[in-house]
């Protein structure tokens, strides 16, 4: 059976699978349409945490950003991850103990303000907006790189999946439906995962094989790589720090923050039982993370193994660099990258006609100089960064079944993230917006009917973006996770830690994060994103005090701590019922 | 209970304690192991792995994976040494 028919019945499955559920899991309240209810087991609840964080981002593009960035694609996989533990040991629990339904909720009655809360409103649109698009984009993609059909119909598909289980079952269906898609994304993505290792390394989790030697040697892998990379003109893959320490530092602990503050992650902790659950819940979310994020460095560095070995195969052979047997003759290319031409993400171009592929790093001017005597004319060979996931079963030869797999695990990757963002997007409209500040005596039926229909709303909008994406699509990193550092994980941490930041200290702090930040990225990525406008430069040359925008929400987060709490010092005491719900909110339960 | 705020106080300065320990240990294995030292920490090995390396790939989320269960059991062992555990 062909390649397209075996991956369209195997994504046409798992939407069986989903509807299933949707059927299954309707909700018939508020409580079970925002919060489930309040009854996810902690395990079940970090499965489903797990799937909904993992996005199209982490199953498809993560192994290749990893690859080609080398030890620097740490700070993407400590940032996600050391966000867990910011959000188990200061978020999670408390705002459990709150016991409401949205993160705007908790900071408008602690903050005593509609205002603060219509505040965070606006934070939380703009980080989960920036963050959906991306995935619905994300859904087409995997649909047209994967099944041969347009991104069009992948979304019109995908839109139409969510909607089902979204708008009936809400948190509750989203729920089931997520820990479904857990299974199908990781089952996904270990398989080619645990065949190449076991065909590079022999060893059969990629963990241990990224640190083994070689199948059949006494060297190892890494060491193998650093040299094959080194040669190539790329530096060493273990050590390059491309974007430099000091950004590596900022990156990774604004993607910590950043993650702990992801209005879509944090209610997931809503729905368990208990104070303790939401802790332990956090854990069993981090494991199943991990079993994808500590496999994801092991694929990035094995593909780019498998990629240098096959296009310049010389340096293993020990012909010198430059030797011409050394490079791959295109005559001879696998049909892997036949095929992934055809898609657009490789390219080959024999810059210097000599019918051979030389891949290597021409904006390194040592080596471009040294590639120039050997008769090379610039690199001849473009990589996306998703083949290094997408084309892995084909590289290490494995079925086409598993093909289909990765590509059903790639849409369960990016539905799951979009049904969670929509949810805390049409949650903050209808309960903070509607009832909370437009409409607070309307009736639970009609709240539900609202919460409905303002999902339908958000799906249709997110959809529309995401077959027109906007120029701020692109920049999830910098607006949703530094957004999210800068103007919601500090007004929530204050919030239970320092009862005396009031309200003028919170409104002021999101205020302040959230501008400083937007300001930091539009003067080096354009106002409003419009290409040609960005005032400065965006390299290192042009940064101020050399910081990264991608890096900035760290910076902004600290300014929303201290202009928060300069201004609660010279104003009004928070009142004594604030501070005994704080109280409240810090002990699991009241002695007996 | 009579004390009951007194209790609470204590519970929370408890609390942060337990908090405090495990952020040092969550700064120390990711910003230093895996950032700012790692470069000095890559002429050790770890089997194939440089030990730096190995932080910012590996080691620093098994780390986290410890510091927030090992939070939860600590957390729930004070919630019962205080009574305020919950059924």
């Amino acid at each position: 059976m062909s390649l397209q028919m075996l991956s369209i019945i195997a994504v046409g499955l798992t939407f069986v699978v989903y509807i299933a559920i949707a059927i299954w899991a309707r909700a018939g309240s508020t409580s079970e349409f925002y919060v489930a209810g309040k009854g996810i087991h902690p395990i079940a609840n970090g499965m489903a945490t797990a799937a909904d964080w993992m996005s199209a981002a982490s199953f498809i593009s993560m192994a290749g950003i990893i690859a080609f960035a080398g030890f620097a694609g740490g700070a993407y996989l400590m940032g996600w991850t050391g966000g867990y533990v910011l959000m188990a040991l200061l978020l999670a629990p408390y705002l459990r103990k709150f016991g409401k339904f949205t993160v705007p909720e908790f900071i408008g009655d602690r903050f005593y303000s509609t205002t603060a809360r219509t505040v965070a409103v606006v934070c939380l649109l703009v980080i989960s907006l920036t963050y959906v698009i991306g995935q619905m984009r994300g859904v087409g993609i995997a649909f047209a790189n994967i099944l041969q059909l347009s991104i069009e119909t992948g979304l019109y598909v995908g839109m139409a999946i969510v909607f089902v289980y979204a708008v009936l079952g809400g948190m509750k269906g989203i729920t089931y439906t997520q820990i479904a898609q857990y299974v199908i994304m990781i089952f996904a993505y270990s398989v080619p995962a645990i065949f190449i290792s076991l065909q590079i390394t022999g060893a059969v989790a990629p963990q241990i094989g990224l640190g083994s030697t070689l199948a059949g040697t006494d060297t190892y892998m890494l060491d193998a790589l650093n040299n094959t990379v080194a040669q190539l003109g790329f530096g060493s893959y273990t050590d390059r720090v491309s974007m430099g320490t000091f950004n590596m530092f900022l990156l990774t602990l604004s993607l910590m923050i950043g993650t702990a503050g992801l209005p879509h992650v944090i209610v997931r902790f809503f729905t368990v039982p208990k104070m303790s659950d939401a802790r332990s819940s956090a854990g069993w979310a981090l494991i199943f993370i991990a079993l994808l994020y500590t496999v994801a460095p092991a694929v990035g560095a094995m593909a780019v193994y498998n990629l240098a070995n096959t296009v310049q195969p010389g340096i293993e052979d020990g012909l010198a660099l430059g030797d011409p047997e050394g490079s791959l003759p295109i005559e001879d290319q696998p049909a892997w990258m036949d095929r992934w031409a055809q898609t657009g993400l490789l390219a080959v171009d024999d810059k210097n006609a000599d019918g051979r592929i030389q891949w290597y790093n021409d904006a390194n001017p040592e080596m471009q100089a040294q590639a120039e005597t050997f008769g090379w004319a610039g690199n001849e060979l473009t990589v996306n960064n998703d083949i290094m996931v997408l084309a892995n079963p084909e590289i290490a030869g494995l079925p086409n079944w598993v093909a289909a797999l990765v590509a059903a695990g790639g849409i369960a990757a990016a539905l799951s993230t979009a049904a969670g963002l929509l949810l805390a997007i049409s949650s903050s409209i209808s309960h903070d917006l509607l009832k909370g500040v437009f409409m607070p005596k309307i009736s639970e039926k009609n709240e539900l009917m609202a919460a409905r229909v303002s999902m339908g709303v958000a799906i249709v909008v997110a959809g529309y973006l995401g077959l027109n994406p906007p120029g701020f699509a692109a920049q999830v990193v910098a607006l949703a996770f530094g957004l999210a550092a800068a103007s919601l994980f500090p007004v929530l941490m204050m919030g239970i830690f320092m009862k005396r930041i009031n309200k003028q200290g919170a409104i002021t702090g999101m205020l302040v994060g959230l501008i400083s930040t937007m300001l930091y990225i539009f003067l080096f990525k354009g106002w409003f994103f419009i290409p040609g406008t960005a005032p400065l430069t965006d390299d290192p040359s042009g940064w101020i005090f050399g910081i990264n925008p991608l890096g900035f929400g760290v910076i902004g987060a600290i300014l929303n701590f201290a202009s928060a709490y300069i201004v609660s010092s010279m104003t009004a005491p928070t009142p004594r019922y604030i501070q005994e719900l704080v109280d409240n909110v810090r002990i699991p339960r009241a002695q007996a | 209970m009579a004390s009951t705020g007194k209790d609470n106080n204590e519970y929370w300065r408890r609390n942060l304690g337990v908090i405090k320990v495990c952020l040092v240990i969550w700064v120390s294995v990711s910003l230093l192991a895996g950032v700012l030292f790692a470069p000095l920490l890559n002429q050790f090995n770890l089997g194939g792995y440089p030990l730096g390396f190995w932080f910012a790939q590996q080691g620093a989320i098994y780390v986290f994976i410890v510091l927030i269960f090992f939070y939860a059991w600590r957390m729930n062992k004070l919630d019962r040494e205080f009574d305020v555990n919950e059924e």
